[in-house]
């Protein structure tokens, strides 16, 4: 019977921690697409530096990291394609892997390591040391200085973040086509691009928003819910990620499914 | 000095109870503040009057009572009238609450640029105004993080004075600051008062700078309103818990076997419960 009692009131946990993300979430994108219309303008400012941030700041080991991918798929690929002689297939098999599902993937992770666990702590710190309070008697929303801003970044910087993965996968697989497998570099580019549909790309970009939106409602919801103490900040960082991760994996499950089904009719 | 008039209130509260989760930290405390004066809110660690503090600037909701502000009450308030109430008051925290990534002058002048029009040259005449009113002039490119403490606490004041509050609240103006600067802090509220006639409340266990700034203070203890009156009252009160907290009077040590027994073979009662659980 216990066992059955911590199912249920683990499962009540779940649920309200998603009903706060989504409240979180909602009043973020109320601050951002509304509420610029009732005379509170937007702090573009902060949403651009943000943007760097998360976005341009990120380029470099992104870049690194999705040519590896690219290069291990292709190696992956190879081996099992070798058998029936097509090792030829491996452009298709890299490009169509990557932006379907490991760029986005990928990206978010890096972003949550980059940029989910310094929300957290961003904001956790500020509510150790009384910031958000004094911006709440101030009379400035907190949602609406400090999360809506990385709402929008993050929204815009994660589908192109994941464009560019997508394009470094690919030439990190176009390593291996041209040493391995006979390509000239513009025709295992253009191997990936015959074979890529767009639906292969904005399923993935899809996704990435769904991730972006995910990343920035957990990092952000785990900042503020920071208790007292600093070891505390610690203590949100690391629940941001982890959560970061294992909700981003969820709604890419959600999605996958959902595209699959859905194009299947 | 100040003479009580029979002025409206600017605050005034109602049988004001407040809770986190179901344990209840003030039980019930009515007192009013009168327009122009310096209430000071004493009370020893853990006897509810930063609770009392945050629930006046309306971080903390009261679970039932009454605190009615400019004649709006906070507790029945909705966020959008809660910020009107807001942008009347000014609070300095105990720590500064400064924002790290901010400069000095930028802090000042965030409220500024949040709730008003003003051109930008005209907020950065307001700004370097309030720092030389808290003795900061030149500090505005600072970062925070470059400030002592008392600079920090005087930083904190010339935010909260941004937008010319009605009514200033201070946590702890004087905690962890040395003597000196500690009495540079008090100085500045009693120039803040002189100056502007603002309503100021503040926290804290201090009792010297209590009985320097004071018109009026008021002794929390253990979540019950314990005493309110002049400094000269509270100085020849004789209440037992006001003349203990005036003369620095530790917790007495429990005495006699019975209760020392007691003490020590004393079980909670939800522990007896699980044990009694267990043992089934």
């Amino acid at each position: 019977m216990e066992i059955v009692a911590q199912l249920g009131s683990s499962t009540l946990t779940g649920l309200s921690y998603i009903g706060s993300l989504a409240s979180l979430g909602a009043r973020a994108a109320y601050d951002t697409l509304v509420a610029p219309f009732q005379r509170k303008p937007l702090r573009l400012q902060r949403a651009v530096s943000q943007a760097m941030e998360v976005g341009v700041r990120c380029l470099p080991i992104l870049s690194l990291i999705t040519f590896f991918i690219g290069l291990i798929l292709a190696l992956q690929a190879a081996y099992e394609l070798r058998k029936f002689g097509a090792i030829s297939a491996v452009a298709t098999a890299v490009a169509v892997t990557m932006s379907r599902e490991l760029g986005p993937l990928i990206t978010a992770v890096v972003v949550i390591g980059r940029s989910g666990s310094a929300f957290a702590a961003e904001i956790g710190t500020m509510k150790v040391s009384e910031e958000i309070d004094a911006l709440e008697t101030m009379a400035i929303s907190p949602i609406r200085f400090l999360v809506a801003p990385k709402f929008l970044a993050m929204m815009v910087m994660l589908p192109c973040l994941t464009i560019w993965a997508n394009a470094m996968g690919i030439f990190g697989g176009a390593l291996f086509g041209i040493t391995q497998a006979d390509f000239t570099f513009t025709r295992y580019i253009r191997a990936s691009i015959d074979s890529l549909l767009l639906h292969d790309i904005t399923t993935g970009l899809v996704k990435s928003v769904m991730f972006g939106i995910t990343i920035t409602a957990v990092g952000c919801l785990e900042g503020l819910s920071t208790g007292a103490g600093a070891e505390q900040v610690g203590r949100s960082t690391t629940r941001a990620v982890v959560m970061s991760i294992f909700l981003v994996v969820v709604v890419d499950l959600f999605f996958t499914a959902l595209f699959f089904f859905a194009g299947n009719q | 000095m100040f003479t009580p008039t029979q002025a409206e209130p600017v605050i005034s509260l109602r049988n004001l109870r407040v809770c986190y989760g179901e344990r209840e930290i003030l039980h019930g405390i009515s007192f009013d503040v009168l327009p122009g004066e310096t209430l000071v809110i004493l009370g020893g660690s853990g006897s509810g009057k930063s609770t009392l503090l945050r629930t006046l600037v309306g971080l903390e909701k009261p679970s039932a009572g009454e605190i009615v502000i400019k004649g709006q009450d906070l507790a029945k308030a909705s966020a959008a009238e809660l910020d009107e109430i807001r942008r009347k008051i000014g609070m300095s925290f105990q720590g500064g609450a400064l924002f790290g990534s901010m400069t000095v002058g930028e802090n000042v002048a965030l409220p500024l640029r949040e709730h008003t029009r003003l051109e930008e040259s005209t907020i950065e005449i307001i700004l370097r105004l309030k720092l030389e009113q808290v003795g900061l002039e030149g500090f505005e490119y600072y970062s925070p993080s470059q400030l002592s403490g008392g600079m920090k606490k005087r930083a904190a004041v010339a935010r909260a004075l941004a937008m010319d509050p009605e009514i200033l609240f201070f946590d702890e103006p004087s905690a962890g600051l040395d003597p000196i600067i500690a009495a540079g802090i008090d100085e500045l509220i009693v120039q803040l008062k002189r100056a502007f006639r603002m309503t100021i409340i503040v926290v804290t266990h201090e009792l010297a700078s209590a009985f320097l700034i004071a018109d009026r203070m008021l002794l929390i203890d253990k979540g019950n309103l314990v005493a309110l009156g002049t400094p000269e009252e509270m100085r020849s009160s004789t209440q037992p818990r006001v003349r203990q907290f005036l003369d620095r009077v530790a917790e007495p040590e429990i005495s006699g076997e019975m209760d020392y027994l007691q003490m020590l073979t004393a079980e909670r009662p939800n522990a007896q419960r699980t044990t009694g659980k267990r043992g089934q």
